[in-house]
């Protein structure tokens, strides 16, 4: 129990001064306070809660149906360009925000992909999510959309190799959260 | 969207289910222990972005982002881009918002870049799954990347 309190020591003490924050903020009326709570973080809770739970099941699921083998051979250390264009399309259908990708990265090495296509399935999160993608053209037309990716993908994949390297040659390891 | 996911998921929890009802309720555990493993984090991390948010309102964005900023514009751009983290059903309609009051295509494009690539303020989760150094790199690194495509972009957008 201590261990695993000593693991949260910055979080807990942020959320119980927030939530004192929050209480003071309503008792007396305090508008930024009621704002920040309302308007900013009542909406990332919804879009969290909605989001997260769903994505950590499908990643329970998979851990136990898919073989190491089978991601090993399409996107392990051996699996060259293909494993690029795969990673990158199992990205770009992914939903939610950044932080939802890290649990699906880590059973991705877990299951034997390797550490380039990881750090390019982080990015590749990142920039291109097609559900947010009509939402981005909506707004600021096709022209902008297109540039953006088309000059992001081969940044992206140089920075995703660089940092492939970097992670097997210092051993690192992905931990489970 | 995220209906649709979460359709999708619940008929492949089913389907798992039918032909396996050890191995799904083994996977789903997992997942959920993943979930409340880091939500401590997570719950830290949102409380943190929703009070930064706050002083980043649309008036500071347009203030700083806008046409008579000049060059500061990108600087700007880069480093709100780089700390706020705001989900794209806010961003984009924000970003237009943004464009009609005169803010530049170039500057927008390092300000999503920035916005979409770096995570400042989620680096204590990425943390939590890849150790605090490779984030911090990661991140370091997603920065010079999205500079560098927010600035290809906005030279593009410059000449053309």
């Amino acid at each position: 129990m201590k261990k695993k309190l000593k693991k949260y020591k910055f979080d807990f003490p942020v959320i119980i001064a927030f939530a004192l924050f929050i209480a003071g903020s309503y008792l007396f009326k305090y508008n930024p306070g009621i704002s920040i709570f309302q308007d900013n973080f009542w909406t990332f809770l919804k879009e969290m809660i909605l989001a997260l739970p769903v994505m950590f099941i499908l990643v329970g699921l998979f851990d136990v149906w898919v073989s190491k083998e089978r991601v090993q051979k399409h996107i392990g250390n051996a699996s060259g360009i293909k494993g690029i264009i795969l990673i990158i399309l199992l990205a770009f259908l992914q939903a939610g925000p950044l932080y939802a990708a890290f649990p699906v990265a880590y059973i991705l090495w877990k299951k034997g992909t390797s550490a380039r296509n990881i750090f390019i399935y982080l990015s590749a999160v990142s920039i291109a999510k097609i559900p947010m993608l009509t939402f981005e053209i909506g707004f600021l037309g096709i022209k902008f959309s297109l540039l953006r990716i088309f000059i992001s993908i081969p940044i992206f994949i140089i920075i995703g190799t660089i940092m492939g390297k970097y992670f097997t040659k210092n051993k690192c390891e992905i931990n489970n959260g | 969207m995220i209906q649709i996911i979460i359709i999708l998921t619940a008929i492949l929890t089913l389907i798992s289910f039918i032909f396996d009802k050890k191995k799904t309720i083994k996977g789903i555990k997992k997942g959920t222990m993943m979930f409340l493993k880091i939500l401590p984090t997570l719950l830290s991390v949102i409380i943190l972005v929703s009070v930064v948010l706050y002083f980043v309102s649309d008036e500071v964005l347009m203030e700083y982002l806008g046409k008579d900023a000049g060059l500061g514009a990108y600087l700007s751009a880069a480093i709100i881009g780089s700390v706020s983290i705001i989900p794209g059903f806010i961003a984009y309609p924000l970003a237009g918002i943004l464009l009609k009051t005169g803010v530049s295509f170039s500057v927008l494009s390092v300000f999503i870049t920035t916005l979409k690539m770096v995570g400042i303020l989620t680096i204590p989760i990425e943390a939590k799954f890849f150790g605090l150094k490779i984030a911090i790199i990661r991140n370091a690194f997603s920065f010079i990347g999205a500079i560098l495509v927010g600035g290809s972009m906005a030279l593009i957008y410059y000449y053309l």
